[in-house]
Parts: C-alpha cells; sequence; structure tokens
C-alpha cells in the first residue's frame, strides 16, 4: 500500500492541531500540572562534590520533622547487576541508570542525587533536605576530556576497561571504549592528496534545554499495583526503565504520558520516576517530584563536550582522496557517550575513498549524558564541516561546489558501512545553489558560511490502533508521547486513508495499558513508524469498512471499493447501489459484525536517511565580537512532509538551537568541579531577538520504505549551524574559530590575534 | 509561621486565599488556585513561562509573592480568551504553529497580549525585542513572531470597524 505520487487530500496540508485549543488556553496537562489526592512531595538532595566517597547517610532529623513521611538513598533501591539496554540512538546500561537516579558508595558529579525526602509540604520537603546529615569522603576529580584520558588521571570506575582494543587492557581506564571504522588504504589517499588540511575543534557540553523540568507523580498501591504519570519521551520506557530498576512487574505499571515540554532527547532516560516510586512505596502516599531549573542542569542531560581532530587531503579539482577523524567525547559519570554514532555521521556525506574514523568514550565527573537531538553528529560535523570550509579555501574553491564535487549519491558506500539508496544530499545542495541566498549580495563586516548535516533517522516498533465511532467519527490512539505535533500528523494520515476530513479523527497518546507497547519518542521516528503503524491500522478499517458494505448490499467485499470516504460497488458487475459513506456503515455496525477498529503492531523498516544543507549569513561586530545572525536558510530533504508547518517548525527550532551551541551555550566549572552557570541568566539560550526569520525550505524525496514516503526530520537541522555560522564568520571578520562556543570575548581575541 | 489572607482579582474574579509569607504568586496560582495554566520553567525571572498581567503590565509570577497580589488585578493565560471565543493572539498561535512542545506557549500569549494592548502596531523588531523575556527551546521563534505580527494586523482590523 503506497500513497506515494498519489493525489492526497489531508497529507500536506496545515490544519490546526488538535491539542492546540488547550495549549493556547492553558489547560493542557504537563508533567507539573498533576495533581491526586493525598498526594505528598519529594524533593532530592545532591551530592555538592564532583567526586566522594559517600561514607554515611543519616536521616534522623529529617524523619523527626512534622510533616516529613519518608526518606530514601541508594538502600532502598535494589543493587542490579549491569545489564545493556538498547535505548535507541545510545547504549545504556541498567546498573548506570540505577546510580544515577540515586548514588550508591559514590557521588560522581555535582548535582548527583544522593538521598531523597517526600513530606506534606514542598517547603517542609525543603527544609527536611537540609536536615539529611551526608558525610563524604572528597576525592580527586577529573572534568576534561583529554585529562580524563590521560594514565595519572582519577578513575570514577575502578571495574572500567577500555573495549574494543586488542589485547584486552589489565588496567582500568576513564576510557569507556574505542571505536574504529577503516574504508581504503588512509596512507595512500594522503600521498595521493595535492592539500591536505589538518584541524583541531573542541565543544563544550550543552544543555537540551527543554523549558519544562522534569516532573512526575507516582502512586504504589498496598497491593504493589503503581501509576506513573510523568513528563518524557516514553512512557513505555518509564515503565520499563522503573520496573527493571525497582524489580517490579511490568503489568504493574501503569504509565501515563503527561504533555512534554519539550525534550531533544534529554527525557528519553528516568531520573525523577523510580525516586518519586521508592518514595510513594515507602510513605504510602502518592508522590509529586518537580525538579528545578538549577536541578535540570546539574543533574541531567547534556550532550557530550569533545575534542575533533580532523584530516583530510583532496586534489586540485577538489576530490577528497582521505579523512582521517579522531572523536574524544565525554560520556559524564557513566559510559555512553554518543561517540558511536559521531564517527558514523562524520563522514557519511561523502563519497571518500580512504578514510579512518576512531571513537573514544570517555567518562568524567559531569552529570551523566543523554541524547541530544542527532546525538553525537552536530561534535563531528562541527570539525569535518569546518575542516571542508578551511579545505575549499585552501584550495580556492566555492565551499557549496566542493560538497558537491564529494556528496554521497545513491550506490555510494559510506565509511560506516552501508550502501547509500534513495538519498537527497545533492538535491539539498542543488536547491541551495537555487535559492536566492545563495547570492545575494552582502554588506561589509558580512560573511557567508555553508554547511550541511546528515542523521540516520531510526523505525522501531509502533502500536497504533483506529476506532470507528458509531456516529462515523474516528479515534486514533498510539503509544507515542507527543512532543512537537505529531498527533495532528497522525490524525491526517488515517483521515487520508480513510478518505475523511481531519476534525471526523481525534488522535490520542493512550497509556500503557491501553495500548500496545511503543519505542520511545526519539531518533526521528514517530511520524514514519508510528505513522506507518496508524496508516496501517486504518488501512484495515477500510478492508472492514468494505465488509460491511458488502453485508448490506450483499456482495462479495472484493466487489467493493473504497473513495473518498464512501464505499462503492466496484464496477457494474457488483450491481447498482448508492455510495455508503462511512458515518452510515458505521451507523449499521452492530447488525453486519460489532463495533469496527483495528490495531496495527509494527517494527517499522526502512526509515529514509536525512540529508540537510544550511546557510547562514552574519555580521561581526569587530569592537565587541559579537556575532548577528542577519539571514539563516535550512534546506532539508524531509521526504514527504505531512503537516509541512510542523516540519518547517522542527527545522526552524533545530536550526536556533545550533545557532545557540555555535554562539552562546557552554556548561562552565569552577576549580572545584561545580557547575558555575545552572540557569538560564548565565546558560543563555538564544531569544527572539537575537535571530531573524529563518526560511525552511523543504525538499521532498519520497521514502519508499513509507506509505507516505516520509522521512524523520527533526534531528538533522541541529547539525549543520555550529559550522555554517563559522565559516560565515570567517568571511565576515578573517578569523577562524575553532573552539565553541564563539562567545564574543572569543570572537574578539582572535580578531586581536589577527591584527597583530 | 501563620498565613497571610489576601484579596484579589483574577481573570475578572473576586478571589481569596490563604498563602505562605515566602511564597510566589505563581506557587498560588498553581498550588492553592489550581491555575496551571502559568508555567515554571526557571523560577529566577529567566524564561517568562510564568507570565501574568497585573494591573495592565506584565510580571514574571514566580519573582512576585502571593501576599503582594493583594489588591490587585490580575490576568493569567486562563483569563484570554473570552468564554468560547479565542482571543485572536491565540487563534493565530493555532493557525501558525506557533507551538512545538507548548509550553512556553502561555507565557508567550500572555506577554504578546499586553504587547498589542499597549503596542496595536508593533515591528518584527519591537515584537522580537518585546518577547525576548519568554525563552521557546522549540520553534526557534519564527512562527511565533509572525502570529504575534498577523493577531496584531485582525486586532487593527477589529478596532477599525
Ligand atoms: S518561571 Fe518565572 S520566569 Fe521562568
Ligand atoms: S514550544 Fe516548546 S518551548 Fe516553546
Amino acid at each position: 500500500m503506497t500513497f506515494i505520487g498519489k493525489d492526497l487530500k489531508v497529507v500536506g496540508t496545515r490544519p490546526i492541531r488538535p491539542d492546540g485549543v488547550d495549549k493556547v488556553t492553558g489547560r493542557a496537562n504537563f508533567g507539573a500540572d498533576m495533581t491526586v489526592p493525598g498526594m505528598i512531595w519529594g524533593k532530592i538532595k545532591r551530592s555538592p562534590h564532583a567526586h566522594a566517597r559517600i561514607l554515611r547517610i543519616d536521616a534522623e532529623k529529617a524523619l523527626r520533622l512534622p510533616g516529613v513521611k519518608a526518606v530514601v538513598t541508594a538502600a532502598d533501591f535494589p543493587n542490579i547487576a549491569a545489564e545493556e539496554a538498547f535505548a535507541g540512538e545510545a547504549i545504556m546500561d541498567f546498573r548506570d541508570l540505577s546510580r544515577n537516579c540515586m548514588a550508591r558508595d559514590k557521588a560522581l558529579y555535582d548535582g548527583h542525587a544522593v538521598a531523597a525526602v517526600a513530606a506534606s509540604t514542598p517547603a517542609i520537603a525543603e527544609a527536611a533536605l537540609e536536615l539529611i546529615d551526608v558525610e563524604y569522603e572528597v576525592l580527586p576529580f577529573v572534568i576534561d576530556v583529554e585529562k580524563a584520558m590521560a594514565a595519572d588521571a582519577p578513575l570514577l570506575h575502578g571495574e572500567l576497561f577500555t573495549q574494543g582494543i586488542e589485547p584486552k587492557p589489565t588496567a582500568p581506564s576513564n576510557i569507556a571504549k574505542r571505536i574504529n571504522f577503516t574504508k581504503g588504504d588512509i596512507e595512500k589517499g594522503f600521498r595521493e592528496a595535492d592539500v591536505v588540511i589538518e584541524r583541531r575543534y573542541t565543544t563544550r557540553p550543552v544543555h537540551q534545554g527543554y523549558i519544562e523540568p522534569h516532573a512526575c507523580v507516582a502512586t504504589v498501591a498496598a497491593d504493589g499495583q503503581c501509576s506513573i504519570w510523568s513528563s518524557s519521551q516514553g512512557h513505555f520506557m518509564v515503565r520499563q526503565y522503573c520496573a527493571h530498576l525497582l524489580g517490579i512487574d511490568i503489568a504493574n505499571i501503569r504509565a501515563a504520558a503527561a504533555e512534554i515540554g519539550g525534550g531533544f532527547g534529554g527525557k528519553t532516560l528516568i531520573y525523577v520516576e523510580p525516586v518519586a516510586l521508592a518514595l510513594a512505596k515507602k510513605s504510602g502516599h502518592s508522590v509529586k517530584i518537580v525538579m528545578t531549573r538549577e536541578e535540570v542542569f546539574r543533574g541531567t542531560g547534556p550532550a557530550a563536550g569533545s575534542v575533533i581532530e580532523v584530516k583530510l587531503g583532496a586534489k586540485k579539482d577538489g576530490r577528497l582522496t582521505a579523512a582521517e577523524v579522531t572523536l574524544k567525547y565525554q560520556a559524564g559519570a557513566f559510559p555512553g557517550s554518543p561517540v558511536g554514532p559521531g564517527c558514523m555521521c562524520a563522514l557519511a556525506m561523502y563519497d571518500v575513498p580512504n578514510a579512518n574514523v576512531t571513537g573514544y568514550d570517555v567518562v568524567c565527573n559531569r552529570p551523566k549524558v543523554a541524547a541530544y537531538r542527532a546525538p553525537g553528529a552536530p561534535n563531528a560535523s562541527w570539525g569535518v564541516e569546518s575542516c571542508l570550509d578551511e579545505l575549499a579555501l585552501a584550495l580556492g574553491l566555492d565551499p557549496l561546489s566542493l560538497r558537491e564535487k564529494n556528496a554521497a549519491k545513491d550506490g555510494v558506500k559510506a565509511v560506516h558501512g552501508p550502501t547509500w539508496q534513495n538519498i537527497g544530499y545533492a538535491e539539498t545542495l542543488a536547491a541551495a545553489k537555487a535559492h536566492p541566498h545563495w547570492r545575494a549580495p552582502l554588506g561589509a563586516g558580512q560573511g557567508r558560511g555553508i554547511a550541511s548535516g546528515f542523521w540516520f533517522n531510526i523505525g522501531g516498533e509502533s502500536t497504533a490502533s483506529v476506532h470507528v465511532n458509531e456516529d462515523g467519527t474516528v479515534v486514533v490512539a498510539t503509544g507515542s508521547p507527543d512532543i512537537g505535533g505529531s498527533r495532528v500528523s497522525m490524525a491526517m494520515m488515517v483521515a487520508e486513508v480513510l478518505g475523511v476530513a481531519v476534525e471526523r479523527v481525534r488522535p490520542i497518546v493512550a497509556d500503557t495499558s491501553s495500548i500496545g507497547y511503543t519505542f520511545l519518542t526519539g531518533g526521528s521516528r514517530v511520524t514514519f513508524a508510528t505513522g506507518m503503524a496508524a496508516t496501517e491500522a486504518a488501512s484495515r478499517v477500510v478492508d472492514e469498512l468494505k465488509k460491511r458494505a458488502a453485508v448490506i448490499w450483499e456482495i462479495s467485499p472484493e466487489a467493493v471499493e473504497w473513495r473518498d470516504g464512501m464505499a462503492y460497488p466496484a464496477g457494474q458487475n457488483a450491481g447498482a447501489f448508492e455510495p455508503l459513506p462511512l458515518a452510515e456503515i458505521a451507523f449499521r455496525s452492530a447488525r453486519t459484525g460489532g463495533p469496527i477498529s483495528a490495531e496495527a503492531a509494527i517494527n517499522a523498516q526502512g526509515p529514509g536517511a536525512g540529508f540537510g544543507t544550511h546557510i547562514c549569513d552574519v555580521e561581526v561586530d569587530k569592537e565587541t565580537g559579537a556575532v548577528k545572525i542577519l539571514r539563516y536558510t535550512a534546506i532539508q530533504d524531509v521526504g514527504r512532509a505531512i503537516h509541512p508547518a510542523y516540519v518547517e517548525g522542527q527545522l526552524q527550532g533545530g536550526v536556533t538551537q545550533g545557532v545557540g551551541w555555535a554562539l552562546n551555550e557552554e556548561y562552565i566549572y569552577d576549580k572545584d568541579g561545580r557547575l558555575e552557570n545552572p540557569g538560564f541568566l548565565d546558560y543563555r539560550i538564544p531569544v527572539a531577538s537575537d535571530l531573524p526569520m529563518i526560511d525552511a525550505v523543504l525538499v521532498e524525496v519520497p521514502n519508499p520504505r513509507h506509505p507516505f514516503g516520509v522521512r524523520g526530520v527533526g534531528e538533522v537541522p541541529i547539525i549543520p549551524p555550529t559550522a555554517a555560522v563559522a565559516n560565515a564568520i570567517y568571511r565576515a571578520a578573517g578569523v577562524r574559530l575553532r573552539d565553541l562556543p564563539m562567545s564574543p570575548p572569543k570572537v574578539l581575541a582572535a580578531i586581536d590575534e589577527e591584527k597583530g | 509561621m501563620s498565613k497571610i489572607h489576601v484579596s484579589t482579582v483574577i481573570n475578572d474574579d473576586p478571589v481569596e486565599y490563604l498563602c505562605e509569607p515566602q511564597q510566589s504568586l505563581l506557587d498560588v496560582l498553581r498550588d492553592e488556585l489550581n491555575l496551571t495554566g502559568s508555567k515554571e520553567g526557571c523560577g529566577s525571572g529567566d524564561c517568562g513561562a510564568c507570565t501574568v498581567i497585573v494591573d495592565g503590565r506584565i510580571v514574571c509570577s514566580c519573582l512576585m509573592l502571593g501576599a503582594e497580589a493583594e489588591g490587585r488585578k490580575i490576568t493569567t493565560v486562563e483569563g484570554i480568551a473570552t468564554g468560547d471565543k479565542l482571543h485572536p493572539v491565540q487563534q493565530k498561535f493555532l493557525e501558525h504553529a506557533a507551538l512545538q512542545c507548548g509550553f512556553c506557549t502561555p507565557g508567550f500569549i500572555v506577554a504578546a497580549k499586553a504587547l498589542l494592548d499597549e503596542n496595536p502596531n508593533p515591528s518584527e523588531e519591537e515584537a522580537r525585542y518585546w518577547l525576548a523575556g519568554n525563552l521557546c527551546r522549540c520553534t526557534g521563534y519564527d512562527k511565533i513572531v509572525r502570529a504575534v505580527l498577523d493577531a496584531a494586523e485582525v486586532m487593527r482590523a477589529e478596532a477599525a470597524e
């Protein structure tokens, strides 16, 4: 079943989202908006040290405070063994996850949870935190990635031995893993090059920065049945991880998806849910935990900081002959940085015959990193896309032509393995070249940069069910939390298949007990995979509707056709009947076989790879070093835009996060390893006055593996901005910035140095 | 610590409540009055998710004490629509897809309404600077700014009628 190339009525239009009115009137229920009868408040006590042994925790004084109902520490959680789980785009270990939610034996970063309290009011809970006495033995710590890799670095985990090197190491290290991909003969490739450019680029950790802090309400009944309301990118993920961490049967947890106030990958893990469950169990009350912004910065996320070394060799005409990339990524306190995807994305966009990519996953005394929009790719592409620009300048070539010359096309085998099929990278470059922005004149002190990005996108397990109501309206239920408008896309795809108006289809996100398993919202998978499930369920409903019409007409179901929301007899031989609208069939369903509904539970395969190319104009103030974004165009192959406005929104939002990463955002630590800027005042994300309008150009090269041609779109747009901005700054001010963020003092220092 | 008695007007309704001396207006709205439309993104005046209008001026309700509401007139996001008729800013947010997660939306709606009450014909730059106290991490502001400027146009046309 495919709708690619067909004339569509709903897909591609811009209806108002069904959950919209609640969100503009304040009625939508986010994580912190839930209250349940008898609910009390939980708060988490966090380590003030970057690295410390926990010698003793004394909660006696806290427990004596009136209103305090329970205190929990690691002793209240099972001490579980190491076990890896697939977490979408990264590997996750349950033992580490448990210890990240509640420190056991050692606190590994400033902000690591060490105890939690539940009390009748937030103020009492807050006061009780102060009364919990924790005795620490402060240990030496390490924050910087290369220092953490050094042989004499303080070790975070005595039992961590570097994977991926032969022979197996005998001494523990902070390097959790070494990864390597090679293609061709790298030595030969560099020998053949006319020009070789070798550079080093660096980044600091940045936070996903969702405006809604983590929040949940958990209840544990006396018979062990639990319910969890929380803001997450996957309520099935919450259920599974909580069950594992606390040793609860999955059937005894019912998890519901609150409206989620942003995640960007940062809510693909749990933090507060198992703590709330443990407090609820111990106190006998429902427990609500809402993080403060400071806790969000100190205790969750961020994305890895990194060192990216790039060496590119090319012929005079610009053909790449060799590429060597080394990536060193901070994982934070536990292994699992996105260095793997970083290695794969580094050269994925280019047809380079000889390559060598090496990655290191390195633990250090910072919060455990979490996925952040195309995890790992922005770091790698910051290096490679900047270096390509330096190469273009050295060769005297225009950076767009250099990319065209080397762009991966169908049939090219990527360095990380796959052979490309149905990809639209070249189309995004062609669209960039044809865009008026590319040729628009620039003023003095202004410059234009270009950069591209690639992300895999994922598919995976999704369940959707479609129910026809008695009056012919329709409900589509899925298990995917809606983070940016996916519900409207579900309704649109179902409406298209059924041939009814989108307003007749109401989408909901069902809780874990009301729909089949659905993998979390991440990897740009929902419109692709859950959309595929919804389309499949709707198609089954159409089959059923045809059967019911056949019963009414007393003909064979094969003799019935479905068009524009109505059953028609298929051709003259089927008989002469007035078309039967969906509502009519629904109304008569009791007499034709009962309720009409269908469910599709699938493991979606074939997510289309996503490519984007961005053009950015900047102006550099040579007195202050401030960089102003003057104009921005983001071009992306989106496969097929179901609701173009929300696809544009993904591009515009991703660009803005990328611009923040480029110009302002960074974690700053003091000499004791404490985070100095855990708030939006000192961790500055872009505001409305920092940006111009962002032109989102949707290129549609359909993905043949999806019924409507959808590719994931959410992640690619954060990848190109850092290099696009740096490349523009070079052309505006003649200085090459290689350390993010390119904040005014750094730009100014580079300008002063250039002046000599 | 005894509680403070406060009489105020919220969304045109007279309201009385008891609050703790250190409780913010945002906490009172959310936890005592069940007006959870105003959101807490930071609690420090930096994100604007908690924006309300107090006597005609926009205020971060996380920075104001509940006790300070005595005798004032407060409008929250729940009071922007008239009955079942959305305010033009709300309608244009929907039409322009000016929200993704929607968590920042209440703050933007309130701030934008206050802008248009004061300046019915803002330039793009004026709108961007007015809204610079409201953080949105999802949209890149493009569609938000368009929605606000479009709402301004609708309101000017309505006023001219
Ligand atoms: S919660 Fe008040 S400004 Fe952020
Ligand atoms: S729509 Fe998510 S923060 Fe603005």
